[in-house]
């Protein structure tokens, strides 16, 4: 079972209390954009076995968004930080470096 | 005009704590810039009780405020008096950003009061009801069984609940059946 830090209210919980909301940092590819652009936004996930960042919802608290940086084998969590980001912050990839020499997902490493 | 009732109209339920919906209560949600002056003045004026910090609740019989997230508070008054406190709300926030809505009629309040309540809570939410990290004034919205639910302590002998009034009936048979006598567990003894 995860337990999660929620970075809006502070509330440290058990995963029922939260909702996954699928993978973050994705950009999204919207009217104008080619046909594999669209595909790709839509369709190419990482899915990885091993560090992964996702996107979460605090629905049985504060009801706010927030990023996850996880490990989906062991289901070790790096952290949590608040949805207004654009990129995991330094202090969770150095830690996940720490752990997983090396990583890489989508362009963070 | 209709009378207004409340979900179960005060049902009780003698287990080994005491169970009683507590009938009509005014509830507001208040939604802005917390930090603002003019949300926390709005929100103290019409209680008179100080303003909560995070996961805070503070009250005076039954008018209080509660932090339910960064930008919502809950301001709980008599129920004959919300219209009264919401059009005072609107008065003191005229032409700031803000968002104030009588939820009275869409929730229901429960109390439970009794030695055991840290473990009636402790059976239906995963909330760690320890009495050095659940303390009085802290306020935890969380879920309870299958249901949201916001809690706190008013008292070491007591919790109050507060849920969707279309699920009180759930929440109450929820409440009935975790202070069941004979199913004490203990743990907080």
């Amino acid at each position: 079972m995860l337990i999660l830090t929620c970075p809006s209210c502070g509330v440290t919980g058990e995963e029922t209390e939260f909702h996954a909301g699928g993978e973050a940092h994705i950009k999204r590819f919207g009217p104008g954009s080619d046909d594999d652009q669209f595909h790709s936004y839509l369709f190419a996930k990482e899915n990885p076995k091993g560090v992964h960042f996702e996107r979460w919802r605090h629905n049985n608290g504060c009801g706010k968004w927030f990023h996850a940086a996880r490990d989906t084998m062991t289901l070790e969590v790096f952290g949590t930080y608040p949805a207004q980001t654009l990129e995991p912050p330094k202090q969770i990839r150095d830690k996940i470096t720490a752990k997983h020499p090396g990583w890489k997902w989508r362009e963070f490493s | 005009m209709s009378d207004a009732v409340s979900a179960l109209n005060g049902a009780t339920y003698n287990g080994f704590v005491t169970v009683t919906e507590l009938g009509l209560r005014g509830m507001i949600t208040l939604r802005g810039d917390l930090s603002s002056a003019g949300v926390k003045n709005a929100a103290i004026g019409v209680t008179g009780v100080d303003m909560p910090g995070q996961r805070q609740v503070h009250t005076v019989k039954e008018s209080g405020l509660a932090w339910m997230s960064p930008d919502e508070l809950l301001v709980m008054t008599p129920y004959a008096e919300v219209g009264d406190k919401l059009a005072q709300i609107d008065k003191l926030l005229k032409g700031k950003h803000y968002l104030a809505v009588n939820v009275s009629d869409a929730r229901a309040m429960f109390r439970i009061e009794g030695a055991g309540v840290r473990e009636v809570m402790a059976k239906l939410c995963p909330v760690d009801m320890a009495p050095d990290a659940f303390t009085p004034g802290v306020f935890r919205r969380t879920r309870m069984a299958q249901i949201p639910a916001a809690i706190w302590m008013p008292s070491d002998d007591a919790v109050q609940i507060i849920c969707f009034r279309s699920v009180a009936d759930y929440a109450f048979g929820l409440l009935k059946d975790a202070a069941e006598p004979g199913s004490e567990v203990g743990l907080f003894a």
